[in-house]
């Protein structure tokens, strides 16, 4: 292996003195960087104009040749938006939808996952295989059918035993958390975690007299945090930008998640690009905070969904 | 033997309990769902008034209904540009992004970042990059002299525009699962086949491609069940318009659901579209089983 290494590296050492391999090598590289930063501007491209826009006096948005910067920066359009419609309330509305959802699928999926990959009991990779199955179930399925199940949930919302005379879940933030909030992903993704780490532990852990659920939340869900963080990421944008779901739920304008306000505002009023801008990107940006802070995790957590697959 | 046969007991006690409010929830939302969805598509539920049965009608009524098989086609048309685009765009991306230079990961993370956005805002941002008259993708078309069309208001350009902006969205995801695929190829096959006097041309073609075959067989899949369950692009970018070109099935679903409250009929259309999915998932998975992988 070494002497491998060894070879590889002198021939290169060599191919890097012959003069016409290192121009071909050159214009490789700059080919490479062209291409890249090409694709780098166009992907990037929209965040920008969104931005220039939003921040652009009304006049310089709509100007015949393109003006690529501001003349002057306002915060006029921000200040529309968030007076024309709630666009706080809306905020924090997500902001809770999202964080319930995401400390419910840590919670239950851990709690399962841990089930799932270290405690032997007889339907373990029966129920297992279950769950994995409905991952595949298009959403569109069950769409129709688990309104009616929110809708008539059994001494809910005004309903009766029978679940009539209610509106059940409908118009309550529950009727999104609830059936979202043990995913068959995050048990999938935690079992798979929980399998990387030893059982001797457990064993230990018995023979000191730990209590079962002592084993789980003392000592194997603390060694899974990069597991959790990344996770957590993941469904907290899933949450955070979900929007058929939340529509159907909540009629209530009070109760509208920030999507909704967003679609709503830009339906309403079409021409308003600057306040349309300035909404679009605070709707983006808690997650792009989010990944500039944890970057590392989005990418273990894509990353990971790709090896399995 | 007998404490360790209650240790078991006990452990298998714990397993139970710890996955009951999973299952519960599952039972709730998925198992029952799931059988109602064929049960609701025999009937006229309608939320306000009793619900009855009636047999096939819905199915029929679906037969006849143009409207139904119009969005049918959308979607098709839309999935047969979008699916093999977006695989053979993360596939070059990735590739490309896979070289070690200086300034890769920037790379990575600028083409990465579309995808954190919010179907909402990114098709929100895009009504505006592509407004006819006064939108940054039709300034930059008059910089080489092209007069830009109305992108979203004229039917032969709308899908196009939609296919363009979910493109943007998911590439950046899909580049990086590709990047660990390519980290999975062993060297030694692109090293020996280099002493065989393959080109890079065919380097790719009998190694990196069928290598790659897991990772474009969960990619594919992914992108199929969710092309065909297009929905919040096509309803804020053009709402399903003009005259219904990038109307969708699961537009049709929530409008004939949810605001005429059909959901009888709804679950019919709702259940053939998911059949529709899981033969497409089907075939997908045959055409992909097909060739093994050479190593």
């Amino acid at each position: 292996m070494m002497s491998e290494h060894n070879v590889n590296a002198s021939v290169s050492a060599r191919r890097q003195r012959d003069p016409r391999v290192s121009t071909i090598r050159a214009l490789w590289t700059i080919l490479f960087y062209i291409v890249s930063i090409g694709i780098a501007v166009f992907m990037f491209l929209p965040f920008f104009w969104s931005l220039m826009t939003s921040f652009k006096p009304s006049e310089d948005i709509f100007s015949m040749p393109i003006r690529w910067l501001p003349s002057k920066l306002t915060l006029e359009h921000y200040r529309t938006a968030f007076t024309t419609v709630p666009f706080g309330l809306y905020f924090w509305n997500s902001l809770v939808l999202a964080v319930s959802g995401v400390l419910a699928n840590l919670f239950f999926g851990s709690l399962s996952g841990y089930a799932f990959a270290k405690l032997p009991f007889r339907l373990n990779k029966t129920l297992f295989r279950v769950l994995l199955a409905a991952m595949m179930i298009p959403g569109i399925v069950t769409m129709i059918p688990s309104f009616y199940v929110l809708k008539h949930f059994p001494y809910v919302g005004g309903n009766d035993w029978f679940g009539a005379g209610g509106n059940g879940f409908l118009n309550s933030f529950w009727g999104i958390i609830l059936p979202g909030a043990s995913g068959s992903f995050a048990v999938f993704f935690m079992r798979q975690f929980f399998l990387t780490l030893p059982s001797d532990m457990m064993e230990m852990a018995r023979i000191e007299g730990s209590r079962e659920f002592r084993i789980f939340w003392n000592i194997y869900l603390p060694l899974t945090k990069p597991a959790l963080a990344t996770l957590g990421i993941f469904t907290f944008q899933a949450g955070w930008n979900s929007f058929l779901w939340p529509m159907i739920i909540l009629n209530d304008p009070k109760k509208a998640t920030i999507q909704m306000g967003l679609q709503a505002f830009s339906y309403n009023h079409q021409t308003d690009f600057g306040p349309m801008m300035a909404g679009a990107l605070i709707a983006v940006l808690p997650i792009l905070i989010l990944f500039l802070l944890l970057q590392k995790y989005f990418v273990q957590g894509i990353a990971f969904s790709g090896v399995k697959g | 033997m007998a404490s360790i046969g209650k240790l078991h007991r006990h452990q298998a006690r714990t397993g139970y309990l710890f996955i009951t409010p999973t299952l519960l929830l599952f039972l709730i939302f998925t198992i029952i769902p799931v059988v109602m969805a064929f049960y609701l598509s025999f009937t006229n539920y309608d939320v306000l008034s009793h619900m009855d049965w009636v047999g096939f009608d819905n199915y029929r009524r679906l037969w006849l209904d143009s409207l139904y098989w119009t969005t049918f086609k959308n979607v098709f048309f839309y999935a047969v540009i979008f699916v093999p685009l977006n695989i053979l765009i993360s596939i070059a991306l990735a590739m490309l992004l896979n070289f070690k230079r200086s300034g890769v990961k920037l790379f990575r993370t600028m083409n990465y970042l579309p995808t954190l956005t919010s179907a909402v805002a990114a098709a929100t941002v895009w009504i505006w990059l592509l407004h006819p008259e006064y939108g940054l993708v039709n300034g930059l078309l008059s910089y080489v002299g092209i007069t830009g069309p109305a992108w979203l208001a004229q039917t032969d350009t709308a899908m196009f525009a939609i296919i363009l902006v979910t493109l943007w969205q998911s590439v950046g995801a899909n580049m990086i699962i590709y990047i660990a695929g390519l980290q999975g190829v062993p060297d030694y096959l692109y090293e020996s086949s280099k002493l065989d006097g393959a080109n890079a041309f065919q380097r790719f073609v009998y190694i990196t491609w069928p290598q790659l075959r897991p990772t474009t067989f969960l990619v594919s899949t992914m992108s199929i069940i969710g092309a065909l369950q297009l929905f919040d692009q096509a309803f804020v970018l053009t709402q399903g318009g003009p005259g219904n070109v990038t109307k969708t099935p699961v537009y049709l679903i929530y409008q004939q659901g949810f605001n005429q409250l059909q959901m009888g009929y709804a679950s019919a259309q709702a259940f053939i579209l998911a059949l529709a999915i899981l033969v497409f998932s089907f075939v997908n998975m045959r055409l992909n089983k097909s060739e093994e992988p050479i190593v």
